[in-house]
C-alpha cells in the first residue's frame, strides 16, 4: 500500500463513521473522526492480517482501548472487508452484531472487547507479554484516548509494559484535549503526557499534527527499531476532524445528528475526498 | 478428627498448578506480589519461565489475563480474594466474563479464617461477586483433594472459572477410592434425613463435625459437600429438600449472594422449604485466630450443631 493514499482512505473511514452513525442515530462522533487517520494507518500499511481469516493466531493485534470509537473502527473493517458497508449500517441495532463498544465476540476482526476505559491497554499489553513468552512475531497496537488516560490503570499497564520491555507494543495516543465535561486542563490535566509515558520507559513519539498520515507510518517504522522499550506515539488530534462544525467542539463527543446536519457533514467529507 | 491428615488448599493450589505444568505447555500463572502467601511461589520456583508477578496492579493483572486469554493461551490469575475478586470485579465482568474469555481466576484468603490481618483481607462477597457474571463457573473446594481435582477441571474447561482456595489447613476429607470431581456436580458425605446440611469449602469439615454433633442429639443429618456454586448441582438440593425436608446451607462467606442464596433460589422456585442460611450475617470480621473467628461468627462445627438443633426444633 502506498502511503500517498492514504489520506484518500483516512476520509473514507470519516464517511463511513458519518454515515453508520446517522444510520444508529446516537453515538461518538468527535472521537471517532479524531481517530481515522491513525487506523488508517493501521490496517493499510501497518499491521499484519487477513480479513479474509479474521482469527490467524500469527496476526498483529489492534485493541480499541478507547472503545467509544468504534464507529471509526467498524469503518476501517467494513472499508477491509471484515464485513459489509451494509453491515455497517446496523450500528446499534438491537439484535445487531455491532454493538455501541466493540465486542469480539461477534464482530469479526475486533481483537478484544473494550469499552471501559483503561482496560484495553492493559489486555494489548498481555496479548504483547503473551507474544513474548511463547515466542510469538506478532506485534499488538492500542489505542488510548487522553480522557481515558486519567485511568490509574493505564498507568498499572504502562509500568508492566516498560518493565517488561514489551518492544513488540506501540500504544497510541489520541490526543485532542477534550473530554465530556471539557478541556483536559479543565478537568483533570494528564500533562506532560510525553515526559510521564518516559518516566515509565517508553519510547515517545510526538506528532504535533496527529492526522499527518506520512508522519504516523513514519512514527510506526520507527517504532519496528526501538529494542527493549514499548512505543507510545502521541497524536496531537482535533476532534471532530473533517467535519466542520463538529471540529474542536466538546458538544459533539457523543451525539446524534439532525438530517441537516448529516448531510453538510457528508458534503464536506465527499469534498475532501476528490481533492 | 483430631488426628486427621490437614493441608491449606493455597497449598493444594501451588501444588495443583505445578503438577498440571507437568502435563500442558500452554498455561502461565500470574500474581500479584503475594506468591508467597497464595502459594503459587511453588510453582515458580519450578517454573520460573512460565511466571509473571504483575506487582501490586491487579486491575492491569486481570485485563492483561483477559488478553493472553485472547492469544489462546490459559493464564491462572492469583491473589488474595479481596483483591483478586473484590477490587477488579469490573476488570473481570468486562473485560473477562463478556468477552467469555478463558482465564482462571484462583483466589486465597478467602473469608475470616484469612484471621489475624482482619476485616479489610477477610473477602466474604467474593462468591456472590463472581455468581453474578453470566457464564462464570465458581467452585470452592472442600480439601487437598477436591482443590487439585478442581484446578485440573477448571484447566480443562473452556470458558472463565472463579476457584477459592484456603488459607487455614482443613481435614482431608475426599480420600475415598470412588471420589471424583465434576464441575457442577456435589456429593452426599453422610446419609441421613432429619435435615440437609449444604457446605462448601472449609465449611464441608465443619458440617462433618456438626452432624457428629446431631447424632449425638438423636438428629441424623445429611451433609452434602457442593464444592461448585454455579452451577449448582440442582438435582442433589431437589432430591436432598424431599427427603429431608429441611435445609441448612454453610459457607464461610456471605449468607447474602452465595451458597445460600443459590439453594433458596431452586428450593423456592421449584420446591419450597424451610432453609437456614448459615454464614456472615451481613456483617465484616475481625483480627484473630481462624479458628477462633470461625468459633465466634458461629461457623464452627459444634456452633453449627447449636444453630441447627435450634432451628429444627
Amino acid at each position: 500500500m502506498q502511503t500517498s493514499n492514504l489520506p484518500k482512505i483516512a476520509n473514507e473511514i470519516r464517511l463511513n463513521i458519518i454515515e453508520a452513525l446517522h444510520a444508529s442515530g446516537s453515538g461518538h462522533p468527535g472521537g471517532s473522526l479524531s481517530t481515522a487517520d491513525i487506523l488508517a494507518c493501521l490496517y493499510y500499511k501497518e499491521m499484519n492480517i487477513d480479513p479474509s481469516n479474521p482469527d490467524w493466531p500469527a496476526r498483529d493485534r489492534f485493541v480499541l482501548s478507547k472503545g467509544h470509537a468504534a464507529p471509526a473502527l467498524y469503518s476501517v473493517l467494513s472499508m477491509k472487508g471484515y464485513f459489509s458497508h451494509e453491515d455497517l449500517l446496523t450500528l446499534r441495532k438491537m439484535g445487531g452484531f455491532l454493538q455501541g463498544h466493540p465486542d469480539m465476540k461477534h464482530t469479526p476482526g475486533v481483537d478484544m472487547s473494550t469499552g471501559s476505559l483503561g482496560q484495553g491497554v492493559s489486555a494489548a499489553t498481555g496479548m504483547a507479554l503473551s507474544a513474548k513468552l511463547f515466542g510469538d512475531d506478532f506485534r499488538v497496537y492500542t489505542l488510548l484516548g487522553d480522557g481515558e488516560i486519567q485511568e490509574g490503570q493505564v498507568w498499572e499497564a504502562a509500568m508492566f509494559a516498560g518493565s517488561h520491555k514489551l518492544d513488540n507494543l506501540v500504544v497510541f495516543v489520541d490526543n485532542n484535549n477534550l473530554q465530556i465535561d471539557g478541556t483536559l486542563e479543565e478537568v483533570n490535566s494528564p500533562y506532560p503526557l510525553d515526559d510521564k509515558f518516559r518516566a515509565f520507559n517508553f519510547h515517545v513519539i510526538v506528532l504535533e499534527d496527529g492526522h499527518d498520515t506520512a508522519a504516523i507510518c513514519a512514527a510506526l517504522d520507527e517504532a519496528r527499531t526501538v529494542k527493549s522499550k514499548p512505543t507510545c506515539i502521541i497524536c496531537k488530534t482535533i476532534k471532530g476532524k473533517g467535519v466542520s462544525f463538529m471540529e474542536n467542539q466538546v458538544g459533539w463527543h457523543g451525539k446524534g445528528m439532525t438530517e441537516e446536519q448529516y448531510l453538510q457533514a457528508k458534503e464536506e467529507l465527499e469534498k475532501a475526498g476528490e481533492a | 478428627m483430631a488426628d486427621v491428615k490437614k493441608i491449606a488448599t493455597r497449598v493444594s493450589l501451588g501444588e495443583g498448578l505445578t503438577a498440571l505444568a507437568a502435563e500442558h505447555d500452554d498455561f502461565i500463572v500470574m500474581d500479584a506480589d503475594v506468591a508467597m502467601a497464595t502459594m503459587t511461589n511453588t510453582f515458580r520456583q519450578k517454573y520460573p519461565e512460565r511466571f509473571v508477578d504483575c506487582g501490586i496492579a491487579e486491575a492491569n493483572m486481570m485485563s492483561m489475563a483477559a488478553g493472553i486469554a485472547t492469544t489462546g493461551r490459559v493464564p491462572f490469575v492469583c491473589s488474595f480474594a479481596m483483591f483478586v475478586v473484590g477490587r477488579v470485579f469490573e476488570q473481570i465482568r468486562n473485560s473477562i466474563g463478556y468477552p467469555h474469555l478463558n482465564v482462571k481466576i484462583c483466589s486465597t484468603h478467602g473469608g475470616i479464617s484469612a484471621g489475624e490481618d482482619g476485616a479489610t483481607h477477610q473477602c466474604n462477597e467474593d462468591l456472590t461477586l463472581m455468581r453474578t457474571i453470566p457464564g462464570m463457573t465458581v467452585i470452592c473446594p472442600s480439601d487437598d483433594i477436591e482443590a487439585r481435582a478442581a484446578l485440573k477441571a477448571a484447566y480443562e474447561h473452556v470458558g472463565p472459572v472463579y476457584l477459592r482456595f484456603g488459607r487455614q489447613p482443613v481435614a482431608v476429607i475426599n480420600d475415598t477410592e470412588d471420589y471424583s470431581f465434576t464441575i457442577g456436580k456435589g456429593r452426599v458425605l453422610r446419609e441421613g434425613t432429619d435435615v440437609a446440611l449444604i457446605a462448601c469449602g472449609i465449611m464441608v469439615q465443619e458440617a462433618l463435625v456438626c452432624a457428629e454433633f446431631l447424632a449425638e442429639e438423636g438428629i441424623q443429618a445429611r451433609v452434602i459437600n457442593m464444592p461448585t456454586i454455579k452451577p449448582l448441582d440442582e438435582s442433589l438440593v431437589l432430591k436432598a429438600a424431599e427427603d429431608c425436608k429441611k435445609v441448612v446451607t454453610i459457607e464461610e462467606h456471605s449468607v447474602l449472594g452465595a451458597l445460600g442464596s443459590a439453594v433458596c433460589e431452586v428450593l423456592s422456585e421449584k420446591r419450597p422449604t424451610p432453609v437456614k442460611r448459615i454464614g456472615m450475617q451481613d456483617c465484616y470480621g475481625e483480627s484473630g485466630p481462624a479458628l477462633g473467628l470461625l468459633d465466634k461468627y458461629g461457623l464452627s462445627g459444634k456452633r453449627i450443631a447449636e444453630t441447627v438443633k435450634n432451628w429444627i426444633r
